[in-house]
């Protein structure tokens, strides 16, 4: 089990919130080339280890949560807002490539 | 050694001592023609094919830990061709032929059992979708059967046929799917492309890609450097990091995907039954244990096992539509990691890099592929381009705007 520290809400389940994925993907400008909206929408770097993304707190506040979470090994790291600058650790994660 | 019942009473008069282990366990050697990536289910397929249909014996299958250890042996062993876009409808209708005479192909018993599958369907929208689909499916010459509540009632009598959220209408059957012993499966491919040459090189780590002149030469292993004319990989769930060693990017994302088992109970189901709307589905294996699932997890992971919240709405599903189950205990469960691709289908094709062939992004549908997917890769390495029956099965099809999204959600991997 998860759980999410929402910074509006305090630590939470995670059956309280959807997954909507890869938060490092910034959407490109408008006028952006369509390679820009090609990586945007479908390439992923699928990291085995550390991950950024988002969930949503739809049982909660509703707000957009970041959160820098393992793929290996699901330990949450720590959570921000929209916003939030949330560097990754430092220490990679065991047995990742 | 074939197997037949002369040399089982011929073993057993003698004790048993005769039978020979099933593959070598042989030292790379420093070239081979072509290099599979993975010794899962595709890729023991793979070389099997190379070597069956192409004649390519000069093959090496490099695996990180054991064959058969990663999804082909984490799945709920159903096989079905039930698909409506022509891309799929074809290549898992290839499957379903060659799975149907898989076992006398590789003189392995695969305990292949069609026994059907069934998808539940619950509203007037839905029965017309599941008619649509199975319109389709017998257009392309697959079998599909429009069952009424009546139909179900004396096949499948323990559902919940006036369940109050979701009353049974009926359901949509393709009769020749079923059920297959998953493990045999690697182990038939594996004895099959052994005993015609490939090596199977196990405990052998794939570090480095080496590319040179924009083709793939090599592979640097935890056992040395290993030189192949083609290089092919076959890793679903990990495709994403062994594409990176090569530079290539894709769109894919790593899901894990829960299953269960309970402990084994008189015959209760003799078929395969899907309540999709309830997220569950179900068979009972020959041992008498139900073998269920539901959805996936939902987030990236590669973690081979899920979490608690997963559970409980997969076991919900099994009460909402089959109540009787309810003092039925759990005896184990696992999580496979599945290559989710943002289309919900495959890839078996050449990459950008020579002489590097990529098959992958398998979602939770990899292991009724297996010898489809098998065939036509090895198809695809041998003649280095696509057979007709995987050309869809490109990376550039979303660059292009030709996705195969059979159920329509768009570039979200977690909700494929």
């Amino acid at each position: 089990m998860h759980r999410i520290d929402c910074p509006w809400c305090g630590e939470r389940d995670e059956v309280e919130f959807q997954y909507q994925g890869d938060a490092t993907k910034v959407r490109p400008k408008p006028d952006a080339s369509e390679d820009a909206f090609f990586d945007y929408t479908y390439q992923r770097d699928n990291p085995k280890g550390w991950h950024t993304e988002w969930w949503h707190h739809v049982g909660g506040c509703r707000q957009w949560v970041k959160v820098v979470r393992n793929t290996l090994t699901h330990e949450v790291h720590k959570t921000g807002g929209p916003q939030s600058k949330l560097p990754l650790p430092r220490r990679k994660a065991e047995g990742g490539l | 050694m074939r197997y037949n019942a002369f040399q089982i009473l011929k073993q057993g008069l003698s004790g048993h001592k005769g039978w020979k282990p099933m593959w070598r366990d042989p030292e790379p050697k420093a070239e081979y023609d072509v290099i599979i990536i993975g010794g899962g289910g595709h890729g023991l397929a793979t070389a099997y094919y190379l070597a069956k249909e192409h004649g390519i014996t000069n093959v090496a299958v490099i695996e990180k830990g054991w064959i058969g250890g990663g999804n082909v042996g984490r799945n709920t062993t159903i096989f079905r061709s039930n698909y409506m876009f022509p891309a799929n409808t074809h290549f898992y209708e290839k499957g379903m032929k060659l799975w149907e005479g898989l076992e006398q192909d590789f003189n392995f018993n695969a305990m292949v059992s069609q026994r059907g599958v069934i998808n539940l369907f619950h509203s007037d929208p839905q029965r017309d979708a599941f008619a649509r689909r199975g319109n389709a499916m017998r257009l392309a010459g697959v079998d599909a059967e429009f069952l009424s509540p009546d139909q179900l009632k004396e096949m499948v009598p323990i559902l919940d046929f006036k369940n109050a959220r979701f009353p049974i209408q009926g359901g949509l059957m393709q009769r020749r799917g079923g059920t297959i012993r998953h493990d045999a499966v690697a182990w038939g491919f594996a004895r099959g492309a052994d005993s015609r040459g490939v090596d199977i090189i196990q405990n052998c780590e794939v570090k480095d890609i080496v590319i040179e002149g924009g083709a793939a030469v090599a592979v640097e292993t935890s056992r040395g450097k290993i030189r192949g004319k083609k290089v092919a990989m076959a890793v679903a769930g990990h495709t994403s990091q062994i594409a990176a060693m090569a530079g290539i990017k894709l769109p894919i994302e790593s899901h894990v995907l829960q299953a269960f088992v309970s402990e084994g109970i008189k015959p209760l189901i003799d078929t395969v039954v899907t309540f999709g709307a309830g997220h569950f589905y179900i068979s009972q294996s020959d041992k008498g244990g139900l073998v269920f699932g539901g959805d996936l997890d939902g987030y990236n992971s590669y973690a081979q096992r899920g979490n608690l919240p997963m559970m409980e709405h997969v076991m919900a599903g099994g009460m909402a539509i089959m109540p009787a189950i309810g003092r039925v205990r759990l005896l184990r469960h696992w999580g496979g990691i599945m290559d989710m691709s943002f289309d919900g289908s495959p890839f078996i094709c050449k990459t950008g890099v020579d002489k590097l062939y990529l098959n992958g992004g398998w979602c939770y549908g990899g292991f009724k592929a297996t010898p489809a997917s098998g065939w036509c890769y090895a198809h695809t390495i041998a003649k280095d381009e696509p057979h007709p029956l995987n050309k869809d099965f490109t990376i550039e099809r979303f660059r292009e705007g030709r996705m195969i999204d059979e159920k329509g959600v768009g570039p979200n991997p977690w909700i494929q």
